[in-house]
């Protein structure tokens, strides 16, 4: 039976892409007959002095150019003797890189065209580079337009050479040079005689045998879980495509990140029951017994997978919008997905030159090196060692685009290493895990007047819209923290100080801090605002005395009447009303809900 | 290790696709139109989660104008399968009596178009399952496999996902919804060959037999009943024919042929794809060239 070969082309109109396919297809007879036959009578109304113009042939697609969708891949299949073949039509303009590398990522082979009459430019490097990017591993350069400098052995190997010099960087295991002339039909099919001193095959024949994918990275088993398989409570499958060596029934598994091991029970290949499996194919493997397995966890024999947090990686940006450190975005893996943040860009990459540029900006098509730190420690690997659980894609949370692809270099296992430092790790990057504005919401008022009930209610409300939120109240402060502090002025003061010190931690890490505490003073409101900063929003509570004095849950007031409490604000003590709080709402005469739903309103506006 | 062929290669990419749509799509379908490349992805399903039958259910948009044996076709398979085989058709289009003789493209466009996305809509369905391929069409060549569509169910050819590797983006907001392509990469060579390797089950309205036909434009069209209309011209005839592709039947045409096997089939219709294209261009050196592709073991 015949295998298949996935390839791609890359180079611009002008070297003769089209030509190339088109010549190939219609000497290797892989047209059908009314194609062939539509392609010789469209030549003759061609300007060639009726010659065949091959380039006809991907006629279709310049017409969808000039409709403004031919920017994209077009696949198209033809089959021969020894091998199917896809190819990938992908456009070389810089500005449609991304979709170049849509078709890369797909491709085992990449023909990389050049014209003979030009040498090696500037787009042959960022070809090859966007190839490597996405794991080509075999390249065949085609110097076309060989009749133009008379099939010139000299000129031919210094294109080569250049090629190789350029490609150095990569590792590749396959390359191959091929003279060829497009136009003429010269090394395409056949062998030509124009190039006699040129030993190696034809490239339709040459595509026929390159050997693909056999240079194996690593022979350890591997398998990312798909899905798991639960048709009743006696079978319970794990699911998906081994990505890497063999298994056997009875062979000892471990299962990733929960590092349990197990025998291997069964192994179905879709429906057929196997004793073994190897790479590509699709499973479902039973295990002799229970282990913490879903969907994203991995199967392996291999010891040397990571299971970590953060990585560094290459990524190619495709977004409109521009990167933004410390957004959060959705990273896939494997079969797994999570939230992921990019917390620091090491440099931006030239996609001509492969020069390293210092930047914090990254707009779409450009490729930069930057360290990922995910929201939990996942299963993955280099993307040099393990292509499938090498690759990545980050999808924007808002608009679910596809923002980024890229590949992974290593994990950054060392906690102590640079990126944790506080510079890079900042206040804002915690507040775009959790994709919101830290605010602390200082809420005053007397004794009674609705501040915790109404805290408490706007933490719920907050924490149902997906916020990550904090209450800071009497309960949890004075009771901890503030156990040390009296109530004198001394210890009034201290105890704002510190709450405020707190709520601005709390917004340090990303949350949303709510504070209820009498704090009756002007004075000590301002410093708490000093000290949270621009996150700080004061709200009113101004429910009047004589409402507070009635409510009297606690049956403070009557004691403080009573004068068995001392310094009670609003008795024995002045509070000092907020000359211009943010919000302000008296609740003598509405419900709780409609106070919170006031109260919320005004919050989200502070939040947006 | 041995090496997968690229029947095995395709497969294997099919049920990953048909898999990934599984385990993170909210709500799947799985359109089917009883056709051959619908057999094949309806096969691909069963084996992707076997011994679990497919856990989503399998739509049909029934015009009301297929032919017979595949309304049976489709039955019998569902019941053998044990699958769960959504029927839907648009009923206001049946009110209002829209059918392929009186309303031409309206006709498709209402009872086919339409239908789909109303089905689609009633069940909610955040993502469905459909057999195009590449090799079909121009657009298709371009489309991705996993393909977004808008809350109006609209491709938006020029703002497609970047798709690499085997990362499929499913992310999708309420109410927009994506269609799944998981035979994108296969030709109908590998369709026929795929059918023949697995003996797959396939309309015995793709096998030649007498049937009553009427001849109409160069195709036999069937009579499969009374609601058939006939031009005054024509005569119903019994002749021995076959369908290449299955559709409404007063708009489906049939060829004469003797292929009552599978291997026949294959056969007459990989060859009858380039002899169809041939006869087009009337050219004793194309035809010529084809036998020459035929002798070099083309097909």
């Amino acid at each position: 039976m015949r295998s298949l070969l996935r390839f791609i082309t890359c180079g611009s109109v002008d070297d003769g892409k089209s030509t190339l396919i088109g010549h190939m297809l219609y000497d290797a007879k892989l047209l059908f007959a009314d194609q062939e036959k539509a392609l010789e009578l469209d030549s003759k109304l061609g300007s060639r002095g009726g010659e065949i113009d091959y380039s006809l042939l991907l006629d279709g697609l310049l017409a969808e150019r000039e409709q403004g969708i031919t920017i994209d891949v077009a696949y198209r299949y033809f089959t021969t003797d020894h091998r199917s073949f896809i190819v990938a039509d992908t456009p070389g303009h810089e500005e449609y890189t991304r979709n170049m590398a849509v078709g890369a990522s797909f491709a085992d082979l990449a023909i990389i065209l050049v014209d003979a009459t030009k040498g090696v430019i500037t787009q042959t490097k960022r070809h090859a580079r966007i190839c490597a990017l996405m794991g080509v591993k075999n390249l065949v350069l085609a110097v076309n337009k060989m009749d133009l400098i008379n099939f010139n052995e000299v000129r031919f190997t210094k294109i080569k050479n250049d090629f190789l010099q350029l490609i150095e960087e990569f590792r590749l295991e396959s390359v191959q040079a091929i003279p060829v002339s497009a136009t003429n039909g010269d090394n395409i099919t056949r062998k030509s005689e124009n190039t006699p001193w040129y030993d190696g095959l034809a490239l339709l024949p040459y595509l026929e045998v390159v050997d693909i994918g056999h240079e194996q990275k690593q022979n350890e088993f591997l398998m990312p879980v798909q899905r798991v398989s639960r048709p009743n409570h006696t079978f319970r499958g794990f699911q998906g495509q081994i990505e890497a060596g063999v298994v056997a029934v009875g062979d000892e598994i471990t299962t990733l990140p929960s590092y349990e091991k197990a025998k291997v029970k069964s192994i179905l290949v879709t429906d057929r029951e196997v004793q073994s499996a190897s790479a590509g194919q699709p499973v479902t493997i039973q295990l002799h017994r229970e282990v913490d397995v879903s969907r994203g966890c991995v199967l392996t024999t291999d010891q040397n997978i990571a299971v970590a947090d953060l990585f560094t990686a290459q990524i190619l940006w495709m977004d409109d919008t521009e990167l933004e450190v410390g957004k959060n975005y959705l990273i896939k893996v494997g079969t797994k997905i999570i939230p992921s943040t990019i917390v620091a860009i090491h440099h931006k990459v030239d996609i001509n030159t492969g020069q390293h540029l210092v930047t914090d900006k990254i707009t779409k098509n450009e490729l930069a090196t930057c360290d990922i730190a995910l929201s939990e420690k996942i299963v993955f690997d280099s993307f040099d060692r393990n292509e499938a659980l090498g690759n990545f894609i980050l999808i924007d949370r808002i608009t679910n685009m596809t923002a980024a692809c890229g590949v992974i270099k290593e994990a950054v296992l060392d906690e102590k290493n640079v990126i944790w430092q506080q510079t890079d790790v900042t206040r804002e990057v915690r507040a775009e895990q959790k994709g919101q504005k830290p605010l602390t919401l200082w809420f005053t008022g007397l004794s009674g007047s609705g501040k915790s009930t109404l805290a408490n209610e706007v933490e719920k409300r907050l924490l149902s819209f997906g916020y990550h939120t904090m209450l800071l109240d009497g309960d949890n402060v004075r009771l901890g923290l503030n156990k040390d502090l009296g109530f004198d002025e001394i210890g009034r003061i201290e105890n704002i100080r510190r709450i405020a010190e707190v709520a601005k931690l709390m917004n340090d890490a990303g949350l949303i801090t709510l504070t209820s505490f009498i704090s009756p003073f002007e004075q000590e409101r301002r410093k708490a605002q000093q000290i949270v900063g621009e996150s700080y929003i004061e709200i009113y509570i101004s429910t009047p005395l004589e409402v507070c004095e009635k409510r009297d849950v606690k049956g403070l007031y009557q004691k403080a009447r009573a004068q068995e409490i001392a310094d009670f604000t609003g008795i024995s003590s002045p509070y000092e009303k907020p000359t211009n709080p943010h919000i302000e709402i008296d609740t003598s005469n509405i419900s709780l809900e409609e106070a919170t739903d006031y109260i919320v309103k005004e919050v989200l506006k502070a939040l947006a | 290790m041995k090496e997968l062929t690229h029947l095995d290669q395709l497969e294997a990419e099919a049920i990953y696709i048909i898999r990934e749509v599984a385990a993170e799509c909210e709500n799947p379908v799985m359109l089917y139109s009883i056709g051959k490349d619908s057999s094949v992805m309806l096969h691909l399903a069963m084996k992707a989660f076997y011994p679990e039958k497919p856990p989503f259910p399998f739509m049909h948009i029934d015009t009301t104008w297929k032919f017979k044996e595949m309304i049976e076709f489709r039955d019998r398979r569902a019941n053998e399968l044990g699958i769960e085989m959504i029927v839907h058709s648009n009923e206001e289009g049946l009110e209002q009596n829209i059918n392929p003789f009186d309303h031409g493209s309206a006709y498709t466009d209402i009872m086919k178009t339409q239908a789909l996305k109303d089905g689609l809509n009633k069940y909610g369905f955040t993502a469905a399952f459909g057999g195009g391929r590449r090799d079909e069409e121009k657009s298709r060549a371009k489309e991705r496999i996993f393909s977004f569509r808008n809350k109006n169910h609209a491709w938006d050819p020029k703002n497609q996902r970047p798709e690499m590797w085997k990362q499929f983006n499913t992310k999708i907001h309420k109410g927009e919804s994506m269609r799944v392509f998981p035979i994108s990469n296969w030709t109908e060579k590998d369709i026929w060959q795929y059918i023949r390797r697995e003996n797959i089950d396939i309309v015995p309205l793709y096998f030649a037999k007498e049937r009553p036909v009427v001849y109409r434009e160069g195709n036999y069209v069937m009579v499969d009943d009374e609601r058939m209309r006939l031009e005054p011209n024509e005569e119903i005839l019994m002749k021995e024919v076959r369908f290449r592709t299955l559709g409404c039947y007063p708009l489906t045409g049939g060829v004469e042929s003797k292929a009552v096997t599978l291997d026949e089939i294959i056969e007459e219709t990989l060859g009858a794809v380039t002899s169809e294209r041939t006869t087009r261009v009337i050219d004793q050196e194309a035809v010529g060239s084809m036998e020459r592709r035929k002798r070099e073991g083309y097909f």
